[in-house]
């Protein structure tokens, strides 16, 4: 019965697509936006989905088409740079911790353990609140309370490989460099972490776009899909669907896509973590 | 005897974690811009005013003598007082804390009333239409942020069909709350016999509680499945089976019953969840809970009611998942009886 | 004599994501009373699917594609499902291989056993579990009460074997398969189990088929024996015969591998593996790893023939050279 296969395969190929259409959307926003983003149209406010603003306008008159596609580059940059450097931080941190053992290890975990108590989300906030609103410190927030996530991905594999590596060290005359360790040992933890930080991409967005949504994090006149739904939320009881819609459903596709991405990559790259399908 | 080995160790692995808790949410704190004594002074006060409050405030002090002060306060369930509201944030807190545990509460039971159920019924009729749309629902439902769910269900619901009542807190505005019992409303209300309350409520909690519910019943559901599944193709249900017991009675008697106690670990996440949800959902709501009570204080820069939310949100993180591990030992006769 | 289980062309069919597995493929045997026949073959052979299939537990994407099985007068796969409900545990019972996973991890295993005597027997639970504790006392389990308020984590696994046992026997079931009984028991705990059996049938009147995939326990308990093979049943013979001259090259193999106290032989491992059951080829999927394979073993899959009394085999070999071959 190929067909699931297919199905599925379908679908991530699909939801690939879906990445690949918002990445290019945000790299081309300058040429692919009808409008500036930031240009006011008093005569245009408010108005609901037309021909000349397919999303509507907010209240300045601005095209939310426009705002969409520009924020959704913050919300991707945001994403990516976040999952990169907590990606380099943990994995890092991991193999330390890892390789050498001992107290490093003891640290790291402890370290570890103290981030994981708090619900991401809440540190993320807490981290925001306390180093102030600014994209960056957005980043780095999001980026400290995904470290933990890549750290213990890399101490177990480092764990897993150095019960064979020293096995064969010991055998072999003379000692095996460091290098020589990291390069047998890292090739291995690559597959998991991919399929770790595609996942982690939908989170951070989600994170981000929440974070905007009560004020922390991105400041106007910078848009960002979680803002533009908190411009928007104050008109949805009188009516006013389409600033709230667009953004909220822009979120929700570029997060299920890598999602998809990432189960997809899950079942592919290492069967060990597949669960019951 | 093992199980009791193993409640003391989870307890006294407890005794660090909060330790690192107090300590980061500290540190938060101490790093937040802006001079709390300043705010607490007002804007037209001199120097030397500003200067006498630090000092009152202990914020002259080494870093390690205010950490210190801080944590012997907490021990006596001193947290500080809010500058916004000028009442000692405990007071604030006791006010606040019901409003989030009646939401968390329900959305809790939201979420298991029907993501159970669904992640049940996934299982034992796998690959069916039910079953991909139970999925789907959940792979789409872990993508969907919060606040979006709760501005749509809004649009639909109050705005489209006029059967929810305006996000304006917790009851109507021209009904009583009930007597304060628990602080609970719909458990006062019906304690005390006060149906209009009550049914305002309910009402209002309607909206707030599916949004959150809805939010936290994906891991639920998927978890439920994947569990129910494994269950279903063990050896022990095949011989349940073989011994005569009907189909129905093994599945939804033997199997159910083992895959719920897996499930019991899940709540410590969920939990985390629930607490993440709650800030959001408090704000799209205006619902006067801790979360809303963090964010309004954060715009205000108001030191004490943040850091209070974040220890408070940590250390409950931490019981509940204490709770949930020896609830699971408990539950599960492998680990009870060692 | 007439037998009281009548199996004709049990075939079974898995579809996997990457196609058919023909997991048994026309197996007929039937089992006489009071007589204990082992099914033996190597893992894959079979012979646990079939088990299943006496008790119609195959279930998606399993499917029992054809057959007939004759119990107690009436065709099993016929039945509507609810009738079989009434066999299962009641009239056919099967002891699962690897005990601990068959037990439920979170009940008693008293409870597990009383409920069973509620549900077949109808008696109320005070009644079932003074039955309880007397099943377990005569499978040989010391300090029955204690142990009935245990689970199964708590019990070795030969005492696991027992309450399965006692499960199984909780109703008088005329037929009792027991599917790797000894398999992980200590040698003189396997002993033991297979005493039991051999006791129980005798008191009970039950029929016991053995599977097994040790040809030490098949010459230890049984009265006949059926050779399984990449789900295809090559021969069936009583165990005199079987072991002293067993006609299938199969077989022959089997036993010329089994290791030996009393004189020196060389151990001759059967070559080849266990073909894959996915698509398979026609004819005797033996073929591959036969010594004597014709051209006609690989066109066409033999079939059981009567080479003696009560001994049949299904080869085209052997056919050929005795002279019974129809072509």
């Amino acid at each position: 019965m190929p067909w699931r296969r297919l199905a599925r395969n379908r679908l991530s190929f699909a939801a690939l697509g879906a990445i690949l259409v918002v990445t290019l959307a945000a790299l081309l926003a300058p040429w692919l936006a009808p409008y500036d983003p930031d240009e006011p149209d008093a005569a245009a406010a408010l108005a609901s989905v037309s021909v000349r603003h397919p999303l509507g306008t907010d209240l300045y008159g601005r095209d939310q088409l426009s705002r969409l596609i520009h924020a959704g580059r913050v919300d991707l940059l945001v994403a990516l740079s976040a999952t990169a450097i907590a990606l380099t931080l943990g994995a890092t941190l991991g193999a330390a911790a890892g390789y050498r053992g001992g107290w490093v290890d003891h640290l790291v975990m402890r370290g570890v353990d103290a981030v994981m108590a708090f619900p991401a989300f809440i540190l993320a906030l807490a981290i925001t609140a306390a180093l102030g609103n600014s994209t960056a410190n957005v980043v780095a927030a999001i980026a400290l309370t995904h470290v933990p996530i890549y750290t213990r991905l890399i101490r177990g594999e480092m764990l897993k490989a150095r019960e064979t590596e020293y096995a064969e060290a010991a055998r072999t005359v003379g000692n095996r460099p460091h290098q020589i360790v990291l390069y047998h040992l890292f090739p291995n933890c690559v597959p998991p972490l991919i399929v770790q930080a595609t996942l982690a991409m939908g989170f951070a967005i989600l994170t981000v776009a929440a974070l905007s949504f009560i004020g922390l994090g991105i400041q106007p006149p910078q848009s960002e899909w979680g803002q533009m739904t908190a411009e928007g939320a104050g008109y949805v009881v009188s009516g006013g669907w389409w600033l709230v819609l667009f953004p909220g459903f822009a979120i929700m596709l570029t997060v299920l896509a890598f999602n998809l991405v990432g189960d997809t990559l899950r079942d592919l790259l290492d069967p060990r973590m597949r669960g019951v399908r | 005897m093992g199980f009791g080995r193993y409640v003391l160790h989870r307890l006294l692995l407890v005794v660090p974690t909060l330790f690192g808790v107090t300590l980061i949410s500290f540190t938060l704190v101490h790093v937040l811009p802006g001079n709390p004594a300043l705010v607490k002074a007002g804007s037209l006060a001199t120097p030397e005013h500003v200067a006498a409050i630090e000092r009152q405030m202990g914020l002259d002090r080494p870093v390690h003598v205010q950490y210190w002060r801080y944590l012997t306060g907490l021990l006596r369930a001193d947290l500080g007082e809010s500058s916004s509201t000028g009442r000692p944030v405990l007071e604030d807190f006791r006010q606040r804390v019901p409003a989030t545990l009646e939401l968390t509460l329900a959305s809790l039971l939201v979420a298991a009333a029907i993501g159970i159920p669904l992640g049940v019924l996934s299982a034992v009729h796998r690959d069916t239409a039910l079953d991909h749309a139970s999925r789907l629902l959940g792979v789409g439902g872990v993508a969907m942020p919060s606040f979006w769910t709760g501005l749509l269900l809004l649009y639909v619901f109050f705005y489209l069909l006029g059967v929810a009542p305006p996000p304006l807190g917790r009851i109507a505005a021209d009904v009583v709350p009930p007597t304060r019992l628990t602080g609970l409303y719909v458990i006062d209300a019906a304690l005390t016999g006060h149906g209009t309350a009550l049914l305002s409520a309910l009402h209002h909690l309607m909206l707030p509680a599916l949004t959150l519910g809805f939010a936290v019943m994906a891991p639920l559901t998927r978890m439920v499945r994947a569990t129910m599944l494994e269950i279903l193709e063990s050896d022990y249900v095949k011989a349940a089976w073989a011994a005569g017991l009907p189909r129905r009675r093994v599945i939804y008697g033997d199997a159910l019953r083992n895959a719920l106690i897996p499930v019991i670990t899940l709540l410590g996440v969920i939990f985390g969840f629930l607490m993440a949800g709650n800030v959001v959902v408090e704000m799209v709501f205006a619902w006067p809970g801790l979360g809303h009570y963090a964010v309004t204080s954060l715009v205000t820069k108001d030191a004490g009611p943040i850091q209070s939310f974040v220890l408070f949100v940590a250390v409950m993180y931490v019981l509940v998942n204490l709770s949930v591990d020896l609830l699971y030992g408990l539950a599960d006769p492998r680990i009870r009886l060692r | 004599m007439s037998e009281l289980l009548e199996v004709h062309d049990l075939t079974v069919h898995f579809a996997t994501e990457d196609g058919l597995v023909e997991a048994v493929d026309n197996v007929s045997f039937s089992v006489r009373p009071g007589e204990i026949l082992g099914v033996v073959g190597e893992s894959g052979s079979g012979k646990s699917v079939t088990a299943h299939a006496l008790l119609r537990l195959i279930r998606p994407p399993g499917r029992i594609v054809r057959g007939e099985i004759r119990f107690e007068g009436a065709d099993l796969l016929a039945l509507p499902e609810a009738r079989m409900g009434a066999v299962r545990g009641a009239r056919i019972a099967l002891v699962f291989q690897s005990p601990r996973t068959a037990l439920n991890p979170v009940l008693t295993v008293g409870r597990q056993i009383a409920r069973l005597y509620e549900l077949h027997q109808h008696v109320a639970p005070a009644e079932a579990w003074r039955r309880t504790i007397e099943m377990l006392t005569l499978v040989g389990i010391a300090e029955p009460e204690r142990r009935a308020r245990q689970y199964a984590h708590q019990l070795s696994g030969g005492m696991c074997q027992r309450v399965m046992i006692a499960m199984a026997i909780a109703s008088s079931p005329r037929l009792l398969i027991a599917d790797e009984p000894t398999t992980g028991l200590d040698v003189s705990i396997a002993a033991q189990i297979l005493d039991l059996l051999r006791a129980l049938g005798r008191r009970t009147g039950a029929l016991i088929v053995l599977i097994t995939h040790d040809l030490g326990v098949v010459a230890e308990a049984c009265d006949r024996v059926a050779v399984m093979h990449a789900g295809q049943l090559v021969e069936i013979a009583d165990v005199h015969t079987l072991f002293k001259r067993p006609l299938h090259p199969y077989t022959q193999a089997l036993v010329r591998s089994i290791p030996r106290i009393d004189r020196e032989v060389a151990m001759e491992p059967i070559p080849g593996a266990v073909p894959s059951l996915l698509a398979p080829a026609p004819g005797c999927r033996y073929a591959d790893r036969c010594a004597r394979v014709l051209e006609v073993c690989r066109r066409e899959r033999p079939v059981l023939r009567a080479a003696g009394a009560s001994h049949e085999v299904a080869c085209h070999a052997v056919e050929v050279e005795s002279g019974t071959a129809v072509r």
